[in-house]
């Protein structure tokens, strides 16, 4: 289903490469053989109906979640490897929480802050000023000495989301980034992430977000019961008739 | 000596040497909360470790040491680590270690519920931004649950502000002890009793009320 477009396959380009991924949780299984690869600078948006798999999916990509079967590179680094220093290939993955998960006892300043420090050895100064550019960037300057707490969730998700770039990544994961936002703060979420898209980001993007995947992905990945069922261009995936699964899902995502 | 009627010119007369039982309290006090802190967080760590021998290890000894009265185990260091070590350890120094292995296992439940407390994604963001598992609790983890245990911390503490009155028992002048010697020896039991009392229900109040402080302070963040 997917020749149309050479970067579904496996043969060593891509940045992010899966084979064959199974994960069990006891009995129940999360993933099913799951292969597909991203290539720098591509977008693909992963969406399908919850408990799919989906979210679990992007976590295997940087360990954050063990998995049993297959093998996942990036970089060219295995992550199931057990001499892999998993610590230092998370610092080169950004990602982005549901529930945005900034850090609540520091500011917003330290939260950005942080790991540039502690992981990447910065400077004070030096995080500092890379904290400001991002923050800049995400229009968010003036809220960097307030407490998570303080600011609304888009305000949040978009400091998370300079927290991740703060670090340099060579690809962002996000992980349903404006399920858990009020419609109202949906698009100031998306215009930064669609902005990041443009200039050429490496991205996975867990989303239901049809019209963001229609304006940004390259590729669309539908899920369901722990499997891969397209992996399509864009353009494929939206314009051409799609399996049961996908269309049901889709029609309903997309009316209302 | 009269005995008949109150005399509360005996307790101002013995403010200095109250005052040094006073001392002996708070240092034990403090001592043991620090101590206890320091040996039960790592207690906590030992017991949420993936590792098998570590965490059955620390959940033994929580166990055995939550089923010991704290007198028995004041006892045990004070006549029976003396024969282990074949020498004698000092009755300030040995009810100091009691407190602190005693107290440590209780920290060590507050701690390990504290750190429980903190969401699963919090540890996740961490790690996903390549913060080592220490770092991880350092920077991320500990001082959140830190935050969340901030008033049942106080409320152990004070706990143990009171329980240092045992210390009488291997004859450490605490606060009680000495308010004790005074009221025998100058017959004035009532007096100094009830001075006591006034005193550890007036610090014992104070505490609670910075429990309830804290806990209005961190409802508002």
């Amino acid at each position: 289903m997917n020749e149309t477009k050479d970067t579904t396959s496996t043969d060593g380009v891509g940045i992010i490469q899966m084979r064959h991924v199974s994960k069990w949780y006891g009995d129940f299984q999360v993933l099913a053989n799951c292969t597909t690869s991203v290539d720098k600078g591509e977008v693909v948006v992963i969406c399908g109906p919850s408990g799919s798999g989906k979210s679990t999916l992007i976590k295997v990509i940087n360990g954050l979640e063990p998995f049993q079967e297959g093998t996942i590179t990036f970089n060219g680094i295995s992550v199931g490897d057990r001499t892999t220093n998993l610590p230092k290939l998370r610092s080169q993955i950004g990602m982005v929480f549901q529930n945005f998960e900034l850090f609540p006892h520091i500011s917003i300043m330290q939260n950005i802050k942080l790991a540039q420090m502690k992981v990447l050895g910065r400077e004070d100064n030096q995080a500092r000023n890379r904290s400001m550019e991002l923050l800049e960037r995400v229009g968010l300057t003036d809220q960097r000495d307030k407490f998570p707490a303080q600011l609304s969730g888009g305000q949040q998700q978009r400091v998370a989301i300079a927290r991740g770039l703060a670090m340099d990544p060579m690809a962002m994961l996000f992980d349903e980034p404006t399920s858990a936002l009020d419609p109202e703060m949906i698009n100031e979420v998306l215009d930064v992430m669609t902005e990041l898209a443009k200039e050429g980001m490496t991205m996975m993007v867990v989303s239901h977000e049809m019209g963001f995947a229609k304006r940004v992905a390259d590729r669309v990945i539908f899920m369901d019961q722990g499997r891969i069922v397209e992996d399509a261009t864009k353009d494929d995936f939206f314009g051409t008739p799609r399996g049961d699964r996908a269309q049901l899902f889709l029609s309903k995502i997309l009316h209302h | 000596m009269e005995s008949g009627g109150f005399d509360f010119h005996i307790v101002f007369h013995s403010i200095p040497f109250l005052a040094k039982g006073m001392g002996l309290t708070l240092l034990l006090t403090v001592l043991g909360i620090a101590g206890g802190l320091v040996f039960g967080t790592v207690l906590a760590l030992a017991r949420l470790a993936p590792f098998k021998v570590l965490s059955f290890a620390a959940g033994t000894y929580v166990n055995f040491f939550r089923s010991m009265p704290l007198i028995l185990v004041i006892f045990w260091f004070y006549f029976l680590v003396p024969l282990v070590l074949g020498q004698e350890i000092g009755a300030f120094q040995s009810v100091l270690i009691a407190f602190i292995m005693f107290e440590a296992a209780y920290y060590c439940e507050i701690m390990r519920a504290g750190i429980q407390s903190v969401r699963v994604g919090q540890a996740y963001a961490g790690e996903a931004l390549g913060l080592t598992y220490p770092q991880n609790m350092r920077y991320v983890v500990l001082p959140q649950a830190f935050r969340n245990m901030i008033p049942i911390l106080v409320s152990q503490a004070i706990v143990l502000f009171q329980d240092t009155a045992l210390v009488y028992v291997v004859g450490l002048s605490d606060f009680l002890y000495s308010a004790d010697i005074i009221a025998n020896s100058e017959n004035r039991l009532m007096e100094m009793y009830i001075t006591v009392a006034i005193v550890y229900f007036a610090l014992c109040s104070w505490g609670q009320f910075q429990v309830r402080n804290l806990q209005k302070k961190f409802a508002h963040e």
